[in-house]
């Protein structure tokens, strides 16, 4: 990567493709699939350059179950897809949060549901990614809304994987996917990488399941001497099934907490104009650039309008939409769906001052289209 | 992989996590002299315990992988192979063995097994097949004799069975074998012939569900139904092609096919190697 410092006309996809590969990716499996396919394109050609490994998959269930054993023999892996894979992907995901495997999970939205509309955007999988695998289960989706954010927020799913031992999912719309802008690739020297911690203690006793003061159990590596066991089945410290009660629930509330205990590293905004905002716009995502733009053009008229861009979705930040609806008599929530997230806004801001802007039609929302109702709404 | 001849006489406990003793299968269940002769082939072939990773499924057969003291992953069900992949392509100098049944590896699990079976990528899968889901109390499975009672086929089996050698032949696994638990020498001798194997190495195990399918099919105890197997096997096949229809009591047994060619991981880092250093 050092000597990718100029600037690059870039598309979304492979920004993510070259994202993961500076975050140290060196395992990938996929499906081919609309319109995620260019990450797996550009993963098969970076991969080897570096030592890494690319395999397309027989389907997207076996891509899931590849990478994440990739990642009990110790790489860094990733997988990207869309809808009906991201579905079909679900089962492995809860696999990968019940026994603790970094794995970054990428899913390029296309209008939903079913097959739905493959080449269009939508914004439809925000629930899923939060609560698509059965059962309590940790959830870290980030989602990106521009080119340059695709590379930094790749970049910082690799890095909360790795700290946290979880599934991370980039939520990434179809139009930053295809969106092409010029951006500087960091150099590899300027990136913050964090890599799991390994088990390095005494091998007898060892408890990879442990209850340690960070909730994030150091991972065993298979050749090390450790002989660890890693099942779905709800299991103790020692890595075996249990159903003591009190071990399921120190078990499941353990994987948890650790995401809690650490909302800090993994909540991620952009604030603007929230101060004296008296209409604030929560969108994310191409519709968070659109809701940007209202903003700005709602400022010029004005109106005391202010933006709340989520870059972490899940866990959502919910102190700093407290904080920036503090003067809000209405919170504008755009959203390419046929409303999501607005469940999640509402629980935080109560239903009374919510206004939700809704479309699934396969179109993006305009900057103009957000700004007429923000008129509306003053 | 390390090779080293052992003569040392084979004591299973050293292979075993014996604080999860007691297992769990059912008496009379073929799955432990599976696992008897699978850790007897990792003995003689003096494979290291630590290198040892042993990847299963759901089922029956998936829980092996608990008593076994080796790296071990039970994980979903009809998956082993996909996370095997993943693991014996990101680290090759792991001695991956897959342990799957009839039901995950044939009926939820199809899809991989063809595909492993096509890539050849270097590991060994043992198939338990004892014509039935166990663990869920007995239904019809893709390799239940015809006219067979389940819990799901209450008059008997009316589906076809499936030949899962002759699919992982046709499928191109490079090293495709048979036996029944009975002769367990035999079945060890077959397995280290897998763990010995450069490709993907497929060996089915006739293994017996004595509990459940034995029970309602009143097919004797567990001693009856494994001599049961014996006799329908046919030795004079051992070491050739299947060359008929497979019927369910008529099981060629030992090496059935070989197809040798390179394994994928080899020519993968290869193709990989020839790239690096080349980057802009």
């Amino acid at each position: 990567m050092s000597n990718r410092t100029l600037p690059v006309n870039i598309q979304g996809n492979h920004a993510c493709a070259l994202g993961a590969v500076a975050a140290g990716c060196r395992f990938y499996a996929g499906y081919p699939i609309t319109p995620s396919s260019e990450v797996a394109e550009r993963m098969s050609a970076e991969l080897p350059k570096v030592g890494g490994i690319f395999i397309q998959m027989e389907d997207e269930i076996g891509s899931m179950g590849a990478i994440i054993g990739a990642s009990m023999g110790g790489s860094k892996v990733m997988t990207a897809t869309s809808g009906p894979g991201f579905s079909l992907k679900q089962e492995n995901i809860g696999y990968a949060a019940m026994t603790e495997t970094p794995c970054v999970v990428v899913n390029v939205m296309r209008g939903g549901p079913s097959t739905g509309m493959p080449t269009r955007p939508a914004q439809g999988d925000v629930m899923q990614a939060r609560w698509g695998t059965h059962g309590d289960h940790p959830a870290i989706v980030l989602v990106p809304s521009s080119v340059k954010e695709v590379f930094d927020e790749t970049v910082r799913a690799f890095n909360l994987a790795e700290t946290l031992r979880t599934p991370v999912i980039l939520l990434i719309d179809e139009v930053v996917g295809h969106l092409v802008e010029t951006i500087a690739l960091p150099k590899a020297s300027e990136l913050d990488l964090v890599d799991r911690k390994w088990a390095d203690g005494p091998k007898k006793g060892f408890q990879p399941f442990a209850v340690t003061d960070d909730m994030v159990p150091p991972m065993p590596r298979p050749g090390d001497g450790y002989r660890a066991h890693f099942t779905g089945l709800t299991h103790d410290e020692s890595g075996f099934p249990t159903q003591k009660p009190e071990k399921v629930a120190q078990a499941v509330g353990r994987i948890l907490d650790k995401l809690e205990r650490h909302r800090d590293l993994i909540e991620s905004y952009e604030a603007l104009q929230t101060d004296d905002a008296e209409l604030l716009v929560v969108a994310y995502g191409i519709t968070g650039r659109s809701a940007r733009k209202a903003v700005a053009m709602a400022r010029d008229k004005g109106l005391k309008a202010g933006l709340l861009r989520p870059i972490t979705l899940w866990p959502f930040p919910e102190a700093a939409l407290k904080e920036a609806t503090k003067n809000a008599r209405h919170v504008l929530v755009p959203e390419m769906n046929a409303g999501q997230l607005c469940y999640e806004v509402e629980r935080i801001c109560g239903t009374e001052r919510i206004a939700r802007l809704n479309r699934f039609d396969g179109e993006a929302i305009s900057p103009a289209h957000i700004l007429e109702k923000i008129e509306e709404l003053a | 992989m390390a090779v080293a001849e052992s003569v040392d006489n084979f004591e299973i406990n050293d292979y075993l996590r014996l604080e999860m003793m007691p297992h769990f299968l059912c008496p009379g269940c073929g799955h432990g002299i599976a696992m008897r002769a699978l850790l007897w082939a990792v003995h003689e072939l003096g494979i290291d315990k630590n290198k040892l990773a042993i990847v299963s499924g759901i089922g029956c057969s998936g829980r092996m992988g608990a008593y076994v003291d080796a790296n071990t992953f039970h994980v979903t069900h009809g998956r082993p192979l996909a996370f095997a992949t993943g693991l014996a392509l990101a680290r090759p100098d792991l001695e991956v063995v897959v342990i799957t049944g009839d039901g995950d590896a044939l009926a939820i699990g199809g899809n991989h097994l063809i595909h492993a079976c096509r890539r050849n990528l270097r590991m060994t899968c043992l198939l338990l097949n004892n014509e039935v889901y166990g663990m869920t109390g007995g239904q019809v499975s893709p390799t239940t004799s015809e006219n067979r009672l389940t819990t799901t086929t209450p008059a008997g089996n009316l589906e076809p069975v499936f030949d899962a050698c002759k699919l992982a032949e046709a499928a191109g696994a490079g090293l495709v074998g048979r036996e029944v638990t009975l002769q367990t020498p035999t079945l060890k001798d077959l397995i280290k012939e897998g763990l010995a194997y450069p490709g993907f190495a497929f060996i089915e195990v006739i293994s017996d569900c004595t509990e459940i399918f034995g029970r309602k099919n009143d097919l004797g105890n567990s001693p009856e139904m494994i001599l049961s197997q014996k006799k329908s096997m046919r030795p004079d096949s051992y070491g050739t092609v299947v060359d008929e229809p497979f019927r369910p009591n008529s099981l060629p047994t030992g090496v059935l096919a070989r197809n040798d060619r390179p394994e994928y991981g080899e020519t993968y880092r290869n193709f990989a190697k020839s790239k690096q250093g080349r980057a802009k």
